[in-house]
């Protein structure tokens, strides 16, 4: 699997809803991601891509929808 | 000698105007000089902390040097090693004086600590955040002379809004652009202007006058179930006014200046009274605050917790943190019997509150979701709000305590 392939189902394990149709909707804003939910994915990135993202690179302007994440993750990656 | 609180009256913001005008008219041209700079900075700083305050001034001068120590020592242990002990003894000293100046009322009868001053909470804040992201390896290359720019910024040093490290020294590194510098002027003069209008009206009418009239009328109409009475409930909304508008004047003063000087300082309130729920409403109130809690003691409780796997489920992790972060803003608040149940209080409404949107999204059909709804969701947060600001004010100690 690739990153994006991998994010996408690390963040519908999380919000509990298919983000792959809204690829530029913020997560935070529709309650989808909370601070919660964004250490899961950081803990999620870390165990399943080896990516380690520390809490404060966590800039939550700069990981606040499925494509920023996936870039992110790719730059990082 | 002079001496001022900060933004306290007309003279202050006059010598500000004045100490102001040389600088921006610098900024426009595209030049910043760290030499004025450093001049005005200290200049007000000597009109808060000098003349007979000046057993402040001292206590803020070795605190700095001690907390320059501090973080200075770290970032160069950082380079070499990576201990988690050494990290957390380094946390532990740098909220030492802090935590001494929060307990010494509390064990020595109300007296006041001597080595406080003004502003030791928000210096604190700062610090420890750039000790942590120094850890994180997130900032790497810490300057002294940055460091001390940062900690002793005049606009924000007594109440905030608590910037980040590497958010203002991109700032002040750099020099906004005319175009950019004249929208910054724009807003900031706006921001003062409505800092006038909530400070010195809208505080001073809540404050001043209201107040201490519902204040009398409580007292007289005590006997009561747990001596309520209708001036209580005044009391509770014209309190909660009051801290609105003084602390979001003071802020607007101090996001303003900073503008005025070329710096981004985040601002710290965003249309509180119109949160739908608990949790917005942290999004919206003294926000440098409350995110600075989320990034630094609630996001990297969960980490360590999940980590660790401490507990089972991912939502008691995210209900135990809620309870121990808002603990610990109450403790920071003081050690009161009122602070630590205003936090306790935020906490079990944070659990509740998340309970609630996850019973909602599981029924979504079932749940109305319409105008009426939401204008009752915003009442009810205002008044849970404003309940949390009764305990928070310490009135009902008076009411309940004092003859």
């Amino acid at each position: 699997m690739d990153v994006k392939e991998t994010v996408l189902s690390i963040l519908n394990d999380l919000t509990g809803s298919d983000v792959s149709g809204a690829m530029d909707d913020n997560l935070f804003d529709s309650g989808l991601l909370d601070s919660m939910g964004s250490v899961q994915l950081l803990l999620q990135l870390q165990s399943q891509l080896g990516v380690n993202v520390p809490v404060s690179e966590f800039e939550r302007s700069e990981w606040d929808t499925p494509n920023k994440i996936i870039a992110k993750v790719e730059s990082l990656a | 000698m002079l001496s001022f609180e900060p933004y306290g009256n007309p003279t202050y913001f006059a010598l500000l105007g004045v100490a102001l005008l040389p600088l921006m008219i610098g900024l426009l041209y595209g030049k910043r000089s760290r030499l004025y700079e450093t001049l005005i900075s200290i200049f007000f700083l000597i009109l808060t902390f000098g003349g007979p305050k000046w057993t402040q001034g001292i206590a803020l001068i070795i605190y700095i040097l001690y907390e320059v120590a501090l973080t200075w020592g770290y970032a160069v242990y950082r380079k070499q090693k990576n201990s988690g002990p050494v990290f957390y003894l380094m946390v532990i000293l740098a909220i030492l004086p802090l935590t001494i100046v929060k307990v010494t009322p509390a064990v020595e009868n109300g007296q006041a600590s001597l080595i406080g001053f003004l502003g030791i909470s928000y210096l604190t804040f700062r610090a420890v955040q750039t000790m942590m992201e120094t850890r994180d390896g997130t900032l790497k290359d810490y300057n002294i002379m940055t460091f001390l720019q940062f900690m002793l910024f005049f606009p924000t040093i007594s109440s905030g809004p608590i910037d980040r490290y590497r958010r203002f020294e991109q700032d002040y590194r750099t020099v906004p652009s005319r175009e950019k510098y004249l929208g910054m002027i724009q807003k900031g003069v706006r921001y003062i202007f409505v800092g006038f209008l909530y400070k010195f009206l809208l505080a001073y009418y809540f404050g001043t006058i209201l107040m201490p009239k519902l204040q009398i009328m409580a007292m007289h109409s005590r006997g009561g179930f747990m001596d309520l009475s209708w001036p209580v409930l005044g009391y509770m909304y014209a309190y909660s006014a009051d801290l609105f508008f003084d602390f979001a004047g003071y802020s607007l003063f101090a996001v303003g200046t900073s503008y005025l000087m070329g710096i981004e300082t985040p601002m710290n309130f965003k249309q509180p009274w119109r949160s739908p729920n608990i949790k917005d409403f942290w999004n919206r109130w003294h926000i440098t605050l409350s995110f600075w809690f989320r990034d630094f003691i609630y996001m990297r409780l969960v980490f360590w917790f999940m980590k660790h796997r401490m507990f089972k489920s991912p939502r008691t992790t995210a209900n135990v943190t809620y309870i121990i972060n808002m603990l610990v803003m109450g403790f920071w608040h003081g050690v009161t019997w009122y602070y630590i149940t205003y936090g306790l209080f935020h906490g079990v409404a944070l659990v509740v509150n998340d309970a609630w949107l996850r019973y909602k999204k599981k029924h979504r059909e079932s749940v109305p979701h319409n105008r009426f709804t939401q204008l009752f969701a915003i009442f009810l947060t205002a008044n849970l709000v404003c309940f949390s600001f009764l305990i928070f004010s310490g009135f009902l100690n008076t009411l309940w305590f004092t003859k």
